[in-house]
């Protein structure tokens, strides 16, 4: 009898372990069904799914370079030849726009992580540990808040020296605020749950507390908002870009390429507006994922 | 607690925050530059030019000494000395603010009345064609970049329509008066007509597109705001006690849906003024994000602190009218 | 169309959908429902039952994604389902007013509670009320059991559940409608304010002579008001008669089922519960709705829903076991 339990088959094991997740499972397959049936969503996800086999893979998609000048070729109109014409360096636009994606994948991955991380950490530490800490947390995150965020990062990128390493820090140095306030509500929220005091009880410290409790729960609204708030990273990132605070030359960033082709405005309007159109798809397609998760979630919605 | 006691609570909080502000910009433009004054001159200036500038702007004392007198200066609203123009920075930003002021009030009007409007009539009719224009339209507006908008529009209306001036506020030969600041407003009062048509020809589409993102935002907004209030009871009350369509719709559920809105467009202030540095930039408007951004891209420290300090304030205080206005509507936030 | 059976209102054959992404909710599966002027009908059932929805059906305030697809609801000499909106609109809060379940979140959180009662009284423009509008207010404030000087400043979340009620009736009264349908009134509130509001109901409507419709699902409730009871069942009517012979001598199983399951002073058999469940709206169960659940169910109660039978004078049933000869039998 007692080998029983050792004895249970592979199989029974693997169905054992899927009963007892059955309830998430069946959510997931919810959120699945609800998500197809958001043309909006769907929409979303490709758009964002082109962006990204874009960005990877660039150089399979145009035999250009995104940083050499041909002089020859320059201020061509759109053609066979280059797509989304050149500019006043020959460099083939089209070239640089599917090149640009990379940069701008790159600053999504960097200002996320580093913002989450910031946000998350001042967050936690502001509602589990309350009191004076709270306060003096949340002074400082509104005082980061007292800024227009563009202004805020304009600032630090130009101090810092503008490159497109400091444009991803000055962008996360304001976008942390949005994760902290959403991080600390969730630290409030366990923090005040019984089995936080039980536990306790039986001796938990705190940093294991926070660790295995309080820092999962936070997770999840801290990406959603952070899904919502890709569009505006790109956004930031292009007017800095545009300044000419962002990624300096000859880099390919949509913002910047968009600022090259101001004063060919009038007669090569191309240089200007294709990588603007890619800026306004790509925060489109995120706007868009992001609605529909914000419906997707919305548990009056959810049947 | 009454409204009296509410608004003091608030003015107290921005002081301090304010404070935490200065302090941050202090930060920025004092500490971090590693040498300001050579990221100025260039690395090749001769070597007693350096240390006179560093004197000059008071660069040798020690840094919390610097913080004193910093501090000091701002309670003083003292900026100090621009080092492009050789204005006291003060002066350059009662110069230029008023501009970004008239274009902010600009395009909020144009965001209100176009976003409430647009949200109010898709909620009504929903699943129309005015609800799907109108959220096309929105969620266009959140994503095309400002720089871009401006830029196409720009080419559109100037060079190829010729209909539209293509940047500044008023043309070559117009000197409007200087009353308020306010070019629109001054002209009124001084009822110089053609430097109000002038200005309005100049402001159009500056205003337009930075109120865009904004309207679509507000139109967002009101619309999920508004369908949330026609779904519940008391509207269904209203109707029960045979009120028309319109009044059910105006007197019951307007008031109501507009209340988060109120928020959103104390947040759209912000962008707004985040977006005018860039609009701005494009149309030649002689504001103070112009100001800034040319400030930060030749490092002239003193403005740079002025005007992103003086920027911060306005915003602050922005924040604090919407904060207020919000329980000045809502008699449940009274408490 | 049948013979009209009350002179105030008479509901026959009335059937609303719902169209949800999870199907279509068939509420009302061909309700009959009559009354006559003055008179009170309790109309009970369990929560989903339909009786709400019969209630929003005879103010014409469904609306989408809900419709009426058959069935006439006829007030006095009016065919409420085919009026046009705005001739709707003339008749809510006039002739025919409403008071829902939960007060407070039935009064517009934003304005002050004397001023949504004078709306119900006149046209008031621009937030000002009219001088006589102001006292006709006072007056229904003061009827209703409230210190009018204190409450006409009020906003809604300013007042208990019990005042908020008040006001509501006051509001609903204000007419003097000749119908009253009030949904599930006393249910947000605790016991001892239930009664104070049905008996300021009572005394209310005795003195102006409203006919009243009361919703709910609290038996004792209906019995202490209403001459008449309508038993509804999963979109049906299913047994209709004065409030005595229901409880006396109730005929359909699913009434049986209800009143010994209602606990009383005195009783000292178990509570027993009607066993199965409540039916799924999107695929309901065919012909009588109640037939899974019903001990004495028969072939037939799978095919069509029963006609309403008169079985005694005044008391009507739905259900096969009371076919013609059944009344025969139960006659003799």
């Amino acid at each position: 009898m007692l080998n029983t339990v050792k004895n249970i088959g592979k199989n029974e094991k693997i169905k054992l372990f899927l009963e007892r997740r059955k309830p998430i499972i069946e959510d997931w397959k919810h959120t699945y069904y609800l998500w197809k049936s958001t043309p909006l969503a769907m929409i979303g996800t490709v758009i964002i799914f082109i962006f990204l086999m874009i960005a990877i893979f660039a150089p399979l998609l145009t035999s250009y370079s995104p940083t050499e000048q041909f002089m020859e070729e320059r201020l061509l109109p759109p053609n066979s030849q280059h797509i989304f014409g050149t500019d006043q360096y020959g460099r083939d636009i089209f070239c640089r726009v599917v090149y640009g994606a990379r940069v701008e994948v790159w600053i999504i991955f960097i200002v996320s992580i580093i913002s989450v991380m910031i946000g998350i950490i001042v967050g936690i530490t502001a509602g589990y540990f309350g009191g004076a800490v709270d306060e003096i947390l949340m002074r400082i995150t509104d005082m980061f808040l007292a800024f227009p965020r563009l202004v805020l990062a304009m600032v630090l990128t130009a101090v810092l020296g503008p490159n497109l390493t400091n444009t991803m820090i000055a962008i996360s140095l304001v976008d942390w605020t949005v994760y902290a306030r959403l991080a600390r509500a969730e630290a409030m929220k366990v923090k005040s749950q019984p089995y936080i005091e039980a536990i306790r009880a039986i001796g938990a410290k705190d940093l294991r507390i926070i660790a295995f409790h309080v820092l999962p729960m936070s997770i999840s609204p801290v990406i959603v908002q952070l899904t919502l708030r890709m569009g505006t990273i790109i956004l930031t990132a292009a007017g800095l870009g545009f300044l000419g605070l962002g990624a300096q030359p000859p880099t390919p960033e949509w913002g910047a390429i968009v600022s090259d082709g101001r004063s060919y405005l009038v007669d090569q309007w191309w240089i200007s507006t294709f990588p603007g159109m890619a800026i306004a798809f790509v925060v489109l397609g995120f706007n868009l994922l992001g609605d529909g998760i914000r419906d997707i979630l919305d548990p009056r919605l959810r049947r | 607690m009454k409204l009296g006691t509410y608004i003091i609570k608030r003015i107290f909080l921005m002081v301090i925050v304010m404070l935490g502000v200065a302090t941050i910009v202090f930060f920025i433009t004092h500490v971090i530059p590693a040498d300001p004054v050579g990221a100025i001159l260039g690395g090749n200036a001769p070597i007693e030019r350096v240390d006179e500038m560093r004197h000059q702007l008071g660069l040798d004392k020690p840094i919390t000494l610097q913080f004193v007198d910093y501090i000091k200066g701002i309670v003083h609203a003292d900026f100090g000395v621009s080092l492009k123009s050789s204005r006291p920075v003060l002066k350059d930003i009662i110069n230029y603010f008023p501009a970004t002021i008239e274009l902010a009030i600009a395009s909020m009007i144009f965001a209100v009345l176009v976003g409430v409007v647009l949200g109010v009539f898709s909620a009504i009719y929903r699943n129309k064609s005015i609800d799907h224009f109108s959220r096309v339209f929105s969620i266009l507006g959140v994503s095309m970049p400002v720089f871009w908008l401006g830029l196409l529009l720009l080419l559109l209306f100037y060079y190829h329509l010729d209909l539209l001036p293509g940047g500044g506020r008023n043309s070559l030969f117009i000197f409007p008066q200087r009353i308020t600041g306010l070019l629109l407003l001054d002209s009124i009062i001084a009822g110089d007509w053609t430097t109000f048509w002038d200005g309005l020809s100049h402001i159009i589409l500056p205003a337009f597109v930075l109120g865009y993102a904004s309207a679509a935002s507000i139109a967002r907004i009101m619309r999920a705001s508004m369908l949330d209030i026609l779904r519940q009871d008391f509207i269904r009350t209203a109707k029960s006690k045979g009120l028309s369509k319109r009044v059910v719709i105006y007197r019951h559920a307007l008031k109501n849906a507009l209340i988060p809105v109120v928020t959103i467009i104390g947040l759209s202030f912000g962008s707004l003024l985040s977006g005018a540095v860039l609009t701005e930039t494009i149309f030649s408007w002689p504001g103070l994000g112009r100001y800034i951004v040319n400030a930060l891209l030749v490092l002239d420290y003193p403005a740079v602190t002025g005007g992103t300090l003086f920027i911060a304030f306005v915003y602050s205080l922005a924040n604090l009218v919407v904060d207020i206005s919000y329980a000045a509507l809502d008699p449940r936030m009274r408490v | 169309m049948q013979k009209a059976r009350g002179n105030l209102l008479n509901i026959s054959k009335l059937k609303v959908v719902f169209y949800t992404y999870r199907g279509i909710i068939k509420a009302l599966n061909g309700v009959e429902l009559w009354m006559n002027q003055g008179e009170r009908l309790g109309i009970v059932g369990e929560t989903g039952c339909g009786k709400s929805v019969t209630a929003l059906s005879i103010m014409g305030l469904i609306e989408q994604p809900g419709e009426i697809i058959e069935g006439d609801i006829l007030f006095g000499d009016k065919i409420l389902t085919s009026l046009k909106e705005n001739d709707l609109i003339n008749i809510r809060g006039k002739e025919i007013s409403m008071i829902f379940q939960e007060p407070n979140a039935a009064l517009n959180p934003v304005m002050k509670v004397g001023f949504q009662i004078a709306e119900s009284i006149g046209k008031v423009k621009n937030k000002k009320i009219g001088k006589e509008v102001y006292v006709e207010v006072r007056r229904m404030l003061e009827i209703a059991g409230l210190d009018w000087e204190r409450t006409i400043n009020l906003y809604p979340h300013e007042l208990s559940g019990g005042m908020a009620q008040r006001v509501m009736i006051a509001m609903a009264l204000s007419s003097n409608p000749k119908l009253l349908i009030a949904d599930e009134p006393t249910s947000a509130l605790d016991v001892t304010i239930q009664a104070q509001i049905l008996e300021l109901l009572d005394e209310l409507v005795k003195k102006f002579g409203n006919a009243v419709i009361l919703i709910t699902h609290d038996m004792g409730v209906a019995a202490e008001f209403c001459d008449k009871m309508a038993v509804m069942y999963a979109g049906n009517m299913v047994e209709y008669a004065r409030t005595t012979n229901i409880f006396e001598n109730p005929y359909h199983p699913y009434t049986k089922g209800l009143l010994k399951a209602v606990p009383k002073i005195g009783r000292t058999d178990e509570l027993q519960s009607i066993q199965g469940i409540v039916p799924d709206l999107v695929e309901p169960p065919s012909g009588c709705r109640f037939h899974p659940r019903c001990k004495n169910v028969m072939e037939i109660c799978r095919k069509d829903f029963p006609p309403l039978v008169e079985i005694k004078s005044g008391h009507y049933v739905a259900c096969y076991l009371y076919g013609k000869e059944a009344i025969h039998n139960a006659n003799s």
